[in-house]
């Protein structure tokens, strides 16, 4: 416990789609919603027992038969619902009283309104592609006896090195991971249909997982 | 689209609204806000195009300014417009009028539909309503 790590809370939750939304002047901004699953916290870590403090939050609930098995029993000693999906942050140790388990987040600390958050989610996958769209590379002439339009070109040297260069950037699969757009303000909570909407766009396809985190830069001046 | 996404735009898309087509003259109302002021300013034009649905339909408005030609974009649902008002119907064959901009002067001007001179203002068809164009009767 000698390395202190900044920690912030996290919530989960579902990306619906995109629309606009119209502010007290009268200006249209661009707002994704996302609707908040469960955040029912699932599990507790202290240091004592697991060598660090850190909640499990759980959502997305389902079937019981499309849960696995080491799940489904981790979840029925618990006596908590039937989350498909549990996931960690660390958190202070003074900060773990305030969690209990089976009990939803305190959704209050991490969105109000006109503060910033962090929304993180897998991206969308878009296949095998070049170097053009991948790596923004620029394309090759299309006439005057050109056969080089969308190709790679010279990836390096001859002799000296006489092999390519590890990292060398290279056609290859792209989207689908993990990406955090940042500083998003928090336009609009609606809080009995649980919708939150955010400004701007946020990473993944609709129905994609998401977490919600306040922004790391105004984190970043309140705890340490 | 996500049917809690299209719940949550409903309370803001207008149900009050005159039902404008391209090729309408309008007169658009637009409320204006200098410092702490508010006032109504209008805009007349041609609708060149309506597009979009939902909360995000948007019309664009051309008219002539001192030889120049302007168009805004306005947003159907915007509170900031205070009211549109459909003053002459043109004929039109198309949905997106781009070709108004190639034209200068009376070649800009539509036929006018029959039915709408029984419309808001009641101009009788023959007069020339006004900047000198002449709305051609067949």
């Amino acid at each position: 416990m000698s390395k202190p790590y900044r920690t912030r809370p996290e919530i989960l939750g579902k990306k619906l789609g995109m629309t606009q939304v119209f502010n007290t002047d009268g200006e249209a901004i661009p707002v994704t919603v996302i609707e908040l699953s469960e955040n029912i916290v699932t599990a507790i870590k202290t240091p004592d027992k697991n060598g660090y403090a850190a909640i499990q939050i759980g959502a997305n609930t389902k079937k019981e038969s499309k849960l696995s098995k080491p799940k489904l029993g981790f979840l029925k000693k618990n006596s908590l619902p039937l989350l498909g999906y549990l996931k960690e942050f660390r958190a202070q140790d003074g900060e773990l009283a305030s969690y209990k388990v089976g009990e939803p987040v305190d959704l209050s600390k991490i969105i109000v309104e006109n503060e910033k958050v962090d929304v993180s989610g897998k991206s969308i996958g878009k296949g095998f592609q070049g170097m053009v769209k991948l790596h923004n590379k620029h394309r090759g002439p299309k006439s005057h006896g050109s056969k080089s339009y969308r190709g790679p070109g010279s990836i390096g040297a001859h002799t000296t090195p006489g092999r390519v260069m590890p990292g060398k950037n290279m056609p290859a699969r792209m989207g689908h991971e993990e990406i955090t757009a940042r500083n998003l303000k928090v336009v609009e909570f609606i809080k009995d249909k649980n919708l939150l909407l955010v400004k701007g766009a946020v990473p993944g396809a609709e129905g994609t997982l998401l977490t919600i985190r306040p922004s790391i830069k105004k984190w970043n001046g309140v705890a340490k | 689209m996500n049917p809690k996404v299209l719940e949550l735009t409903k309370k803001s898309i207008k149900t009050e609204l005159p039902k404008i087509q391209t090729g309408d003259t309008v007169k658009v109302t637009v409320r204006i806000k200098e410092g702490t002021k508010e006032r109504n300013q209008n805009y007349e034009g041609t609708i060149l195009k309506i597009k979009g649905g939902g909360v995000n339909k948007t019309f664009t408005v051309r008219k002539v300014f001192q030889g120049v030609g302007v168009e805004r974009v306005f947003f159907l649902n915007s509170p900031k417009i205070e009211k549109i008002t459909i003053l002459r119907s043109g004929i039109t064959r198309r949905a997106k009028l781009y070709y108004l901009r190639d034209r200068v002067g009376k070649a800009t001007k539509l036929l006018e539909k029959l039915s709408s001179s029984k419309g808001s203002e009641g101009l009788p068809l023959e007069i020339i309503p006004e900047e000198g164009k002449l709305v051609e009767v067949i």
